[in-house]
């Protein structure tokens, strides 16, 4: 049973006045069968912990730590954590142009499994996987996130999820942007992968509303850099009628 | 000996004769990039280049003729307008005329090798009115190569002719492309440059009535030391033409260098055409250069449609960012980022052969063996 720890985590970026401290003590464990949300406002902070976990360059982690079942996260490569078994799906997807959708989930899930899964079988996972995200088999000869609508990128990224069936997964803001329709089918996906009890989950959410899909048993309320408040899912209805006011009003100097 | 307007500059002589033809002295707009002191003399004096390439045409529905330069076939559509394509012709011992008859189906495949040897080639291909033809030249070995190729699209033709220079590491080559498009009659020119010390392609466009369409494509990779430069001219004299020019380059290593110039004149009588150009150049490390100049010159505003872009950029990181981010290791997503930026060029040309010999030569230039990787589907 997978568990991610983070421990005291702080990290900052470079900026033109000189690093910036965005993180500034992340607490939290998520373990395989756990789903949790962290819910925060813009500028919180909660989309450079996923970026982080995932060991993007432009973050330097001066203190803290990050484990996956006790390997030293923070040590590895960006694709050695994805070989490990984190999975970040991304706000922003980036654009590949030339590099087909197939080629791209192909060449990924050998290097995340290890080995080239057969062709024939491949194309079967790959097109089941596709249908049950209701999208269109055309798409597998597109060129990664080129062109591809809002939805449609979300749609891929949880594709990518399903298929590299990571031990941990990281969603950042995969509900931005959708309509009801692509957000119901985006949740089953996500539903799906944790279904089995194996895996966890780290939602990370400036909205509640893929609340109503995906029901997490632990909510984190972020703030400036830090996880100010936990709780079960009744913190999230607090959230949808209050706001993050509490929230600002309490981190602000009297 | 007549003169003929060329943009940017002045008239240029054009003739047959070698003498007519001065010594470039590196100053003038045509050779201002070109590094004369690794050109192996072929631009430096007007003696005949006495060596020899090994030239083999094979194919399909095509008539092969074999004539001396003075054929009155040849230099019609090309006729010299400097001293290397001069001596390129002068030299030429064997020409070769590559015909696609009257309303039929022809492939063709040349292949040129050179032995270590200066030599001049020249070859005319033809594609009648009313046929389809495919002509792929493809260039290996060493040695110093003045060569011509000179084409023609006749009415309602449609003819591709791809240049692959897969040169060795040490040759030079300079090549002219001269080509005429006829009424209604669609060319698709594509050069792939991967290999070679100097190469130096110049490509001239021009057509004979109105609905001729034109597409050049190309596609090169430099590495460290080498001199890839290519040079279009695009004429639009005719009313109702069309023409594409897309080029795409990579450059790896210390003093990789890469030039390309796109000239498209419009003339005063080219009404309702369309033309559009593109380079893009993407530096895959410190120290190389990129040279991009595109000129567009408009005579008249009564056209369709004409435009110019040209961008050298450096490896996005959140591209690797985003492949690395699914466990694929740093080198390989490298090299789907590299194959992924030739992608559009390679699928306009449309011949699985040069897209394979691309992709391999852009693995090995990136250092990565692709088996097991799930790209190549070669375990089934």
């Amino acid at each position: 049973m997978s568990t991610l720890e983070i421990k005291d985590l702080h990290a900052s970026v470079e900026t033109e006045s000189g690093p910036r401290e965005i993180l500034q003590g992340v607490t939290l464990t998520v373990k395989a069968g756990e789903t949790h949300a962290v819910m925060g406002p813009n500028g919180s902070g909660k989309s450079t912990l996923a970026y982080v976990i995932a060991g993007h360059p432009k973050y330097t982690v001066t203190s803290g730590s990050i484990t996956l079942d006790g390997n030293d996260v923070l040590d590895m490569s960006v694709d050695e954590r994805a070989r490990a078994g984190l999975f970040l799906a991304m706000q922003y997807p980036v654009e590949v142009p030339g590099v087909s959708v197939s080629n791209f989930l192909r060449t990924s899930v050998t290097a995340v499994r290890g080995e080239a899964p057969k062709l024939r079988l491949w194309v079967k996972e790959m097109k089941a996987a596709m249908e049950a995200l209701s999208i269109d088999p055309s798409f597998a000869e597109r060129s990664v996130n080129e062109g591809f609508s809002g939805g449609e990128k979300k749609r891929h990224e949880i594709l990518q999820l399903e298929l590299l069936k990571p031990k941990i997964a990281v969603l950042d803001e995969t509900d931005s942007g959708l309509d009801v329709d692509a957000l119901k089918i985006v949740a089953e996906g996500v539903n799906r992968f944790q279904a089995d009890g194996t895996t966890g989950t780290l939602l990370i959410t400036h909205y509640t509303r893929i609340l109503r899909y995906i029901h997490p048993q632990f909510v984190h309320v972020f703030f400036d850099g830090r996880i100010v408040e936990s709780g079960g899912p009744e913190l999230a209805t607090q959230l949808e009628d209050e706001g993050y006011e509490r929230f600002i009003k309490a981190a602000s100097p009297a | 000996m007549t003169a003929t307007p060329a943009t940017d500059h002045a008239p240029r002589v054009a003739s047959r004769q070698v003498a007519d033809h001065g010594v470039p002295s590196g100053r003038e707009e045509e050779w201002r990039f070109a590094p004369l002191a690794r050109l192996a003399g072929l631009h430096s004096s007007g003696e005949p280049l006495t060596g020899a390439v090994a030239v083999e045409v094979t194919g399909e529905g095509i008539e092969v003729e074999t004539v001396g330069p003075d054929d009155d076939r040849v230099a019609r559509t090309l006729v010299p307008t400097d001293i290397v394509s001069a001596r390129a012709l002068a030299s030429a011992r064997d020409v070769r005329i590559i015909r696609v008859p009257r309303e039929s189906v022809g492939v063709a495949r040349v292949t040129v090798v050179g032995h270590g040897e200066q030599a001049g080639s020249h070859i005319v291909i033809e594609a009648e009115p009313f046929s389809t033809g495919t002509v792929v030249l493809e260039h290996r070995g060493s040695g110093a190569l003045a060569s011509n190729v000179e084409i023609r699209v006749g009415d309602s033709a449609k003819l591709t002719v791809v240049s692959v220079q897969d040169w060795d590491r040490d040759a030079v080559h300079i090549a002219r492309h001269d080509a005429v498009v006829g009424r209604d009659a669609r060319l698709l020119m594509g050069h792939v440059t991967l290999g070679g010390d100097v190469v130096r392609i110049l490509p001239t466009v021009s057509y004979a009535a109105p609905g001729g369409d034109a597409e050049l494509l190309g596609l090169f990779f430099a590495e460290s030391g080498q001199f890839l430069e290519h040079r279009v001219f695009v004429d639009h004299a005719i009313p109702q033409c069309r023409s594409f020019v897309l080029y795409k380059g990579a450059l790896q290593g210390e003093g990789a260098h890469t030039v390309w110039i796109g000239d498209v004149l419009v003339r005063s009588g080219a009404t309702a055409i369309d033309t559009y150009e593109v380079n893009r150049n993407l530096l895959l490390t410190d120290g190389a250069r990129a040279d991009s100049v595109p000129n567009l010159e408009l005579e008249t505003g009564e056209i369709v449609g004409a435009g110019h872009a040209s961008a050298t950029g450096r490896f996005d990181d959140e591209q690797l960012f985003y492949l690395r981010a699914r466990g694929i290791p740093e080198d390989l997503a490298r090299v789907l980022v590299v194959r992924g930026f030739f992608t559009d060029v390679l699928t306009r040309l449309g011949l699985p052969d040069v897209t394979a010999a691309v992709m391999a030569s852009v693995d090995a230039r990136l250092g990565v063996d692709l088996a097991g990787t799930g790209l190549e589907e070669d375990d089934d």
